[in-house]
């Protein structure tokens, strides 16, 4: 590789520096956002910043993942599986969350005929 | 091994499995069973208590007999069975308290559902109190957050109620989320999930400069995180609503012991993992103090300004979450121990308030507003006691509950020094007058006489059912009990807080 390439060799947390990114711009998406289908699609973009983060943490390069087949080799040659278990997990907590929120999203569109949260706030209110 | 250590993971399972059966019951029926499954575990908790507190130790229980960094674990000491016990309690007498309203207020059809959330939501909390293991602790979270959502947006023909189910799920999500990245960070620095581990490898490599940022990044996003979903002052906003428009019984038990079990998990790991005096290191009580003082404050004043009975009492909810952080954030064994007990004596007057008030409404035309409430104490006596008695434990009065946390909070902040000692008994004086303000005069508009008697209406009186009856007796003894011993409830906080480091 060239040396003009030595610059990028030389992040080595990028993974961990982009999955930041991509959390912070899904928290703070489903923070500000008024469309719901947008906070959904920004909870999903959250959590998977969460996961790329533990994936690239729970990754040694040059180790393979333990899948044994013929005979184990020393405990070195392996990464741990916990982490990818984590991610696992975590995957079934975000979809029942986001199955949740978008049967919530559901039910306030056919009553307020909006995706907008503040305009439905409003309209609640007026309801009262 | 003896029989009762088995306990704790009994119920959780009974709790577990209570959600799948209710789904298949009839409404009367999954009622009956919810109210007996709480009564067992309630039960069943109390031999567990009785059994640690004998002992006087805490024990591991390792779950399918994987052991250490394999297997997943429960602890068990007396801080949690305590808190075990009397959130089952709770739950039980919040359920029979609101009964007659959740059949109001419940779609038809879907009654029974009702009580399997409720029963996913209990087995949740239960299984946040006693597990040893931070990644579990955090799907149990999610669940409680998914059926604490549930709990309120069954009312779903109630537009706001729906929007207040939205708005709590948008902010539990991104409560947990912070406390997710927490996990994987802590997880990434350590490589351990279960605390006895965690806690070992954080001592281990606190020696190392280097990674003392990190740790207090990472004390903060646990902060953030459960002060989000415990609706810590800034982060309160969606409590008010989401507790304001649910059924009588979703309210109380939301109040009383959704927040409580994020809050305690909080404790466990400050004391557990970092331990207090690492805690105190890196500043993040001095932070929690802060926000704790302004909840309480805050929270009092928009709750004398608020006009609506059930807003009020969630934002006095948010002031007593405020004296629960201001405990944790002294930053001492005392002012830990003063946080749990208002775990315990908010969770034991919160549910009463919110029973009582639903009684109030069904006798006023279902209206919340306080002038439509005026005299509502006269028409449903029991509830007007219970409202009063509940006042004057929030109030802090001596003999009712509420004293025994002031008495506590007010002796911790005496031993800090410096400018906490001021910032500390200045809070809780003045969030105790705000807290007679409007309590009182909430108590004296319940009680005086209705301004012009409609002659032509019938005057409404109210017809109690025993659960009710029952519910009320027993929450205005327990509130008494807790009053008049809480050197008993202290003595186990103490012996449970001793174990935890």
């Amino acid at each position: 590789m060239g040396s003009d390439l030595s610059f990028s060799l030389n992040l080595f947390n990028y993974y961990e520096a982009v999955s930041m990114l991509i959390f912070g711009i899904g928290f703070t998406v489903l923070l500000l956002e008024n469309n719901l289908i947008k906070k959904v699609i920004a909870l999903n973009l959250m959590d998977t910043g969460t996961y790329l983060f533990l994936a690239a943490k729970g990754y040694v390069n040059g180790r393979a993942a333990p899948i044994i087949t013929d005979g184990a080799a020393q405990a070195e040659a392996y990464v741990n599986p916990v982490p990818a278990g984590l991610v696992l997990t975590g995957i079934v907590v975000s979809v029942s969350m986001t199955a949740f929120l978008l049967a919530l999203t559901v039910r306030l569109f056919l009553r307020y005929h909006t995706l907008n949260f503040d305009e439905i706030i409003r309209l609640s209110k007026k309801e009262e | 091994m003896a029989a009762v250590q088995n306990f704790p993971f009994v119920v959780i399972m009974l709790y577990l499995t209570g959600g799948v059966v209710c789904s298949v019951l009839r409404a009367r029926a999954a009622a009956r069973y919810c109210l007996l499954l709480n009564a067992a575990a309630t039960v069943l908790m109390a031999m567990t208590l009785a059994y640690t507190l004998q002992s006087g130790s805490s024990y591991i229980y390792l779950m399918g007999h994987f052991s250490a960094p394999w297997g997943n674990e429960l602890r068990i000491g007396p801080l949690e069975a305590l808190m075990a016990v009397c959130f089952c309690g709770v739950m039980l007498l919040t359920l029979m308290g609101g009964m007659e309203h959740i059949f109001e207020d419940c779609e038809p059809g879907k009654i029974n559902l009702y009580f399997g959330s409720v029963s996913l939501l209990m087995s949740s909390i239960v299984a946040i109190l006693f597990t040893n293991d931070l990644f579990t602790a955090y799907v149990f979270i999610e669940i409680s957050s998914i059926t604490a959502c549930a709990v309120i947006a069954v009312n779903y023909r109630n537009g706001a109620a729906l929007v207040a189910t939205t708005r709590y799920m948008i902010m539990g999500l991104l409560g947990s989320g912070v406390f997710l990245i927490g996990i994987s960070m802590l997880y990434d620095l350590t490589g351990h999930l279960l605390f006895e581990n965690l806690g070992a490898a954080v001592r281990a490599i606190s020696e190392d400069a280097g990674t003392l940022f990190p740790l207090t990044i990472i004390i903060g996003l646990f902060s953030v995180g459960m002060g989000i979903k415990s609706a810590l002052f800034p982060f309160h906003t969606w409590l008010p609503c989401a507790h304001g428009n649910a059924t009588a019984a979703s309210s109380g038990m939301l109040s009383g012991l959704v927040l409580k079990a994020n809050v305690f998990l909080l404790i466990k790991i400050f004391c557990r993992i970092f331990g207090l005096e690492s805690i105190v290191s890196h500043h993040v009580p001095d932070i929690l103090l802060v926000f704790g003082a302004c909840a309480m404050v805050f929270g009092s004043v928009s709750a004398l300004l608020e006009r609506d009975l059930k807003r009020m009492l969630a934002y006095s909810s948010v002031a007593q979450i405020g004296y629960i952080y201001l405990g944790i954030g002294m930053g001492t064994k005392a002012g830990m121990e003063a946080a749990c007990i208002q775990i315990l004596v908010h969770a034991f007057t919160k549910p009463m308030l919110f029973c009582a008030a639903g009684g109030f409404m069904s006798v006023s035309g279902g209206s919340k507003k306080m002038d439509a409430l005026r005299g509502a104490a006269r028409r449903d006596p029991l509830s007007g006691a219970a409202f009063l008695v509940g006042a004057l434990s929030m109030i802090g009065i001596p003999l009712f509950a509420g004293f025994a946390t002031k008495l506590n909070l007010t002796l911790a902040a005496l031993a800090l020094h410096g400018w906490k000692t001021w910032a500390c008994v200045a809070a809780i004086v003045l969030s105790t007058v705000l807290n007679g303000l409007y309590y009182l005069r909430a108590a004296a508009n319940l009680c005086s006489e209705p301004e012009q008697p409609d002659p032509k209406a019938e005057p409404v009186h109210a017809r109690y059912s025993w659960q009710f009856v029952t519910s009320m007796c027993v929450f205005i003894v327990l509130n008494l009990y807790l009053g008049i011993c809480s050197g008993r409830f202290m003595d186990a906080i103490h012996l449970g807080l001793e174990l935890f480091s």
